[in-house]
C-alpha cells in the first residue's frame, strides 16, 4: 500500500478508498466514452471535512485529483489523470436545507439535479435549470460545467439559478462563494468557478434559488416547408416581445427519426418544426399564445396544433426528446456538435450546414435549442468505412469554425473537457488562453486541480474533437438526450 | 463623437505599466463617491464610445463602455426592450463602464437577476494594456472561464473594459404600482407570502410606512394581480420607481453616512437606530444610522449578511466587508495576473487591491 493510499485511507475510512483495477474500471470514463483512463485511486468522502482532508494530503503529496459527480458529463471532464485521485463526490447527496419561504435549498453537490425541484414541488416551487441528464446527474457538476437545458432562455443557465457555493481549495481550504442573497462582497468567483470543469476548486455544498411553478404552460407545435422560414420564425417571435420557456427546431431529417422512434405524430413530410413553450400567467399566456400562433400563421406554417392538454404536450416533446437515440438508428455512428450562434445567423448557418453535408457526403440531422442560438448537428457516418470517421471529423470542425465565425462558440453546454481542447484554439487567441492558464494558477499554482483539460496548452492547438457515438449507443442510453 | 479609442487607450496603459504609474479610470465620474480613494492619474474612457451592434431580434446589444448609458437605454426603448435588471445611473453621464465596474443593479434586480447575470462578454485591458476578449454575443457559452462576469463589481481592478455584450429583454406591455400601509415587519412578511406565487411583481419598496409593488405584464394579468393583492394603485408610479433608483428619494437625501444591507430577506432590521428603507423583498436595505460612527459592517454579518458604506460624509478606510484570509489571497492572486503592476484602481476596491 501506498503511502498516499494509507493516508487517504485514514482520512475517509478503507472503504471509502478504492485501488483495485477491478473496483476503479467503473470510474474509468464519464458520458464521453471514446476517452477512457482507469484511475488509480478512487475516493469516496463522505462530508466537506472529509474533502477538505484528502485536498490537503494530495496537496503535500503533490498528487493531481480529478473531482467526479455522477459521470453524465459529455466531454471527458471528469476522465482520471495518470498518478491521480479520482476525487467522487456522490456519497454528499444529501439535501441539507430546504426553505420554501425563502425560495432556496441548500444541497450537497452529488444531489441529483431532478431531485431538487422533486422535493421542492409540494410547496409549489422548482429548479429550473433542466440539463437532458437530469435524471441522473448531479448539482455538483452542473455547477462545474454550467449546465444547460431547454429553458435557458427565459430562465438561464445554472449560474443564474444559484446562490452560493462552498468550494475546497487545492490546499484543502473552504471558501464560502456568494451569499443567501446573491451578492457577495469582492469579485465575482461565483461566476469563475461556475462553468469551471474542476479546474479551480472542488465544490462542496450549493445552495440554489428556487422559483414559484408558473400557473400555466402551453405548448405549440408549427411545422413548415422551408427551414429558412422556420428559423425566420424564432427571431419574429421574440421581435413579438415574447419570450418563450422553451423554444425548440428540428430539421426534416431529425423530424422523420423521431416520429419514427417516438410514435408522436409529427408531420412527417415538413422540412423543419419548432416547440414553442409559453408559461406564466393565465392572462399573459392567453395573450402570447395568440401571437406565436399569429406568429406562424403568417409565416407559412403548414401545421399548427397546440397541446389539448399536459399528456399531449408531453407526447409532442417525447420525439424532441429522444432525437438523440432517434437519429443513433439512423446510422452506424453520428457525432453531436454542441456550438452556439448569433439567433440571426441561423438561416445562413444551416444552409451552410447543408452545403458541408453535401461535401463530405455525410447525411446531417439538426436539433437545437433555437432560441438561444445552441446547435447541436448531428453528422451521421460509419466508422467501418474507410476514412469516414476522419471525414465526419473534418466535417465536424468545419461546423464549429463556421459557429465562431459568425461571433458564436464552439461549446454552449456540454464543457471544453478533453474532447473540445482543439476546437478551443479556433475560438481563443493565444493571449486569451495564457489568460486562462493564469487564471488558473491563481487558484491552483500546482496544477493539481484537474491537469490538462478545459484550456489547451498553445502547443495543443493544432488538434480538434468531437463527440463521436458508436453503434447508436449513447452512454447514459436511458437517459433522453435533447 | 463616436469612436473606437482602444488603441490610444492601450498605449496609455502601456506606458503607465511600464512607469509604474497608477491610473484612476474615469467614465463620466457619476459613480466616484462608491467605493475607497483612488490616487492616480486619470485615464478618460468617455471617448472611447458608440453602440457597435444591437439587433433587437437577437436580445444582444454591444457597445463601447463610454457610451452613455442613457443613451443604450433609450435605442433600446424604440424597440420595446430594456437593461432588465434597471441599472442606477447617479449622474446624467453615467457609462456601461461605469455600469459593469460598479456592479449596482436597481429595483428590478429581485425578479430580473443582477447586471452580472446579462454580461455575455467583454473586451477589455489588462494591466499591462494588453487587448483581450472573453465570452461572446450569444447566450449559452461555456468555453473558457467566465472572465467577463469576473469584471462586473469589480471596480476596474482588474481591466479596463473596453466594450460588453450585454442581453436585453421585451418590455412587459404594462405596469402598475400597488402601496399597502404597512410596518416594516409586515411589509417583509407579505413580501415573503408574495414572493412564493406566481404574481408579476417585478420590485418592492418599504418606505415611511408605506409598501409599495410593482407589477408587470398585460392589462388583464394586471387586473387580475390587483384583485387578488387589494392595496392602493399609485398614479406617479415612474416617477417613484426612478427616485428609488436613482437615489433622489427624500429618503436619500442625506448629508450622514448611507449604508446598504444585503441580507437574508427575512432577517430581522439589525439592531442600530436609524431610518430604514427596504428593497428587493427586503433584501437589499438602505440605512442611515442616527450615530454616524455606528460600523453596520458587525451587525449585517451577525444576520449572515453584509454591509456597504455607500455614501460617506467623508471619506472611509474600509467601505466594503472584509474577506477571509482565504478569500482576500485569491483576490489578491487575481489582481496581480489581470494587473502585474497594480496600476489599475489601486486601493478602490481594498486597500491591497
Amino acid at each position: 500500500m501506498t503511502p498516499l493510499a494509507e493516508e487517504l485511507r485514514a482520512a475517509v475510512g478503507a472503504a471509502n478508498v478504492l485501488t483495485a483495477r477491478e473496483a476503479c474500471v467503473a470510474f474509468e470514463c464519464d458520458g464521453l466514452t471514446a476517452y477512457r483512463r482507469v484511475p488509480d485511486v478512487v475516493v469516496l468522502p463522505a462530508n466537506a471535512a472529509e474533502v477538505q482532508a484528502v485536498m490537503s494530503i494530495c496537496h503535500r503529496l503533490h498528487v493531481p485529483v480529478v473531482a467526479r459527480g455522477a459521470g453524465t458529463g459529455l466531454s471527458g471532464g471528469s476522465l482520471p489523470v495518470a498518478g491521480g485521485v479520482l476525487l467522487v463526490l456522490a456519497r454528499l447527496n444529501r439535501i441539507l436545507e430546504l426553505v420554501p419561504r425563502r425560495r432556496l435549498a441548500r444541497v450537497q453537490p452529488g444531489v441529483t439535479n431532478l431531485s431538487i425541484s422533486k422535493a421542492c414541488a409540494v410547496h409549489g416551487l422548482f429548479y429550473a435549470p433542466d440539463p437532458s441528464s437530469q435524471i441522473a446527474c448531479s448539482i455538483g457538476g452542473n455547477v462545474a460545467e454550467n449546465s444547460g437545458g431547454v429553458h435557458c432562455l427565459k430562465y438561464g443557465i445554472t449560474l443564474h439559478n444559484i446562490l452560493e457555493i462552498k468550494v475546497v481549495t487545492v490546499a484543502g481550504e473552504l471558501l464560502v462563494l456568494g451569499s443567501e442573497m446573491g451578492e457577495a462582497p469582492g469579485y465575482a468567483l461565483t461566476a469563475i468557478l461556475t462553468g469551471s470543469e474542476g479546474m479551480l476548486g472542488v465544490i462542496v455544498e450549493v445552495t440554489v434559488k428556487l422559483l414559484p411553478r408558473p400557473e400555466r404552460v402551453e405548448l405549440v407545435l408549427g411545422a413548415f416547408d422551408d427551414i429558412g422560414a422556420c428559423a425566420r420564425v424564432v427571431g419574429d417571435i421574440i421581435s413579438a416581445g415574447i419570450i418563450p420557456a422553451g423554444l425548440e427546431m428540428m430539421d426534416g431529417a431529425a423530424i422523420c427519426a423521431a416520429d419514427a422512434f417516438a410514435k408522436c405524430g409529427y408531420p412527417t413530410t415538413a422540412q423543419a418544426l419548432l416547440l414553442c413553450e409559453i408559461d406564466g400567467g393565465d392572462a399573459d399566456v392567453t395573450h402570447q399564445l395568440e401571437r406565436v400562433i399569429h406568429v406562424m400563421q403568417a409565416a407559412g406554417a403548414i401545421y399548427l396544433r397546440v397541446a389539448a392538454d399536459a399528456s399531449e404536450q408531453q407526447r409532442m416533446w417525447s420525439g424532441r426528446k429522444a432525437a438523440f437515440p432517434a437519429v443513433g438508428r439512423l446510422a452506424p455512428d453520428y457525432y453531436c456538435m454542441d456550438g452556439t450562434i448569433p439567433r440571426r445567423r441561423l438561416p445562413e448557418v444551416l444552409g451552410r450546414i447543408a452545403e458541408l453535408s453535401q461535401e463530405f457526403a455525410l447525411p446531417i440531422a439538426n436539433v437545437f435549442h433555437a432560441g438561444d442560438g445552441n446547435l447541436h448537428p448531428l453528422i451521421m457516418f460509419d466508422a467501418g468505412k474507410p476514412a469516414e470517421l476522419q471525414r465526419a471529423e473534418e466535417c465536424g470542425n468545419r461546423i464549429l469554425e463556421l459557429c465562431v465565425a459568425v461571433g458564436g462558440t464552439v461549446t454552449g453546454e456540454h464543457g471544453v473537457g478533453v474532447e473540445k481542447l482543439g476546437p478551443m484554439c479556433t475560438q481563443f487567441g493565444s493571449a486569451e488562453l495564457e489568460m486562462f492558464h493564469a487564471v488558473k494558477r491563481a487558484f491552483d499554482p500546482l496544477a493539481l486541480l484537474n491537469p490538462g483539460k478545459a484550456v489547451p496548452t498553445l502547443a495543443r492547438c493544432a488538434d480538434y474533437g468531437a463527440l463521436r457515438v458508436h453503434g447508436g449507443q449513447m452512454p447514459f442510453a436511458h437517459l433522453p438526450r435533447f | 463623437m463616436d469612436r473606437d479609442a482602444s488603441a490610444e487607450l492601450s498605449a496609455r496603459v502601456k506606458a503607465a505599466a511600464a512607469a509604474r504609474t497608477p491610473l484612476q479610470l474615469c467614465g463620466s465620474g457619476s459613480k466616484a463617491f462608491y467605493g475607497r480613494v483612488v490616487r492616480g492619474e486619470p485615464l478618460l474612457l468617455q471617448q472611447h464610445s458608440g453602440v457597435v451592434d444591437y439587433d433587437p431580434q437577437e436580445l444582444v446589444l454591444t457597445a463601447r463602455a463610454g457610451t452613455a448609458l442613457s443613451r443604450i437605454e433609450a435605442q433600446l426603448a424604440e424597440r420595446g426592450q430594456h437593461l432588465p435588471f434597471e441599472p442606477p445611473h447617479f449622474g446624467a453621464g453615467a457609462t456601461l463602464g461605469g455600469m459593469i465596474a460598479s456592479g449596482l443593479s436597481g429595483p428590478a434586480r429581485a425578479s430580473a437577476g443582477p447586471v452580472r447575470d446579462f454580461v455575455l462578454g467583454v473586451r477589455m485591458l489588462t494591466g499591462a494594456g494588453q487587448v483581450l476578449q472573453f465570452g461572446g454575443r450569444v447566450m449559452k457559452n461555456v468555453a473558457g472561464y467566465d472572465v467577463t462576469r469576473l469584471m462586473v463589481g469589480a471596480l476596474g481592478t482588474l481591466g479596463v473594459i473596453l466594450e460588453v455584450s450585454l442581453k436585453v429583454l421585451p418590455r412587459a406591455p404594462g405596469q402598475l404600482t400597488l402601496t399597502f400601509a404597512l410596518n416594516a415587519a409586515q411589509a417583509l412578511e407579505r413580501m415573503s407570502d408574495w414572493a412564493l406565487t406566481p404574481l408579476p411583481i417585478t420590485a418592492t419598496c418599504w418606505v415611511d410606512e408605506q409598501l409599495y409593488v410593482r407589477l408587470e405584464g398585460t392589462t388583464a394579468a394586471l387586473a387580475h394581480a390587483r384583485q387578488r393583492m387589494g392595496g392602493e394603485e399609485l398614479n406617479a408610479a415612474e416617477p417613484f420607481w426612478m427616485s428609488i433608483k436613482e437615489h433622489t428619494h427624500p429618503f436619500f437625501q442625506t448629508a450622514e453616512n448611507l449604508w446598504r444591507l444585503n441580507v437574508p430577506a427575512h432577517s430581522a432590521p439589525p439592531d442600530v437606530a436609524g431610518r430604514t428603507l427596504l428593497e428587493w423583498t427586503g433584501a437589499q436595505r438602505w440605512l442611515v444610522p442616527d450615530d454616524a460612527r455606528a460600523d453596520l459592517h458587525r451587525a449585517s454579518a451577525r444576520t449572515g449578511g453584509f454591509a456597504t458604506c455607500f455614501r460617506t460624509a467623508e471619506p472611509r478606510a474600509e467601505v466594503f466587508a472584509a474577506l477571509p484570509a482565504a478569500l482576500m489571497r485569491i483576490h489578491r492572486e487575481l489582481k496581480r495576473t489581470f494587473d502585474p503592476h497594480a496600476i489599475l484602481n489601486p486601493g478602490r476596491l481594498y486597500a491591497d487591491l
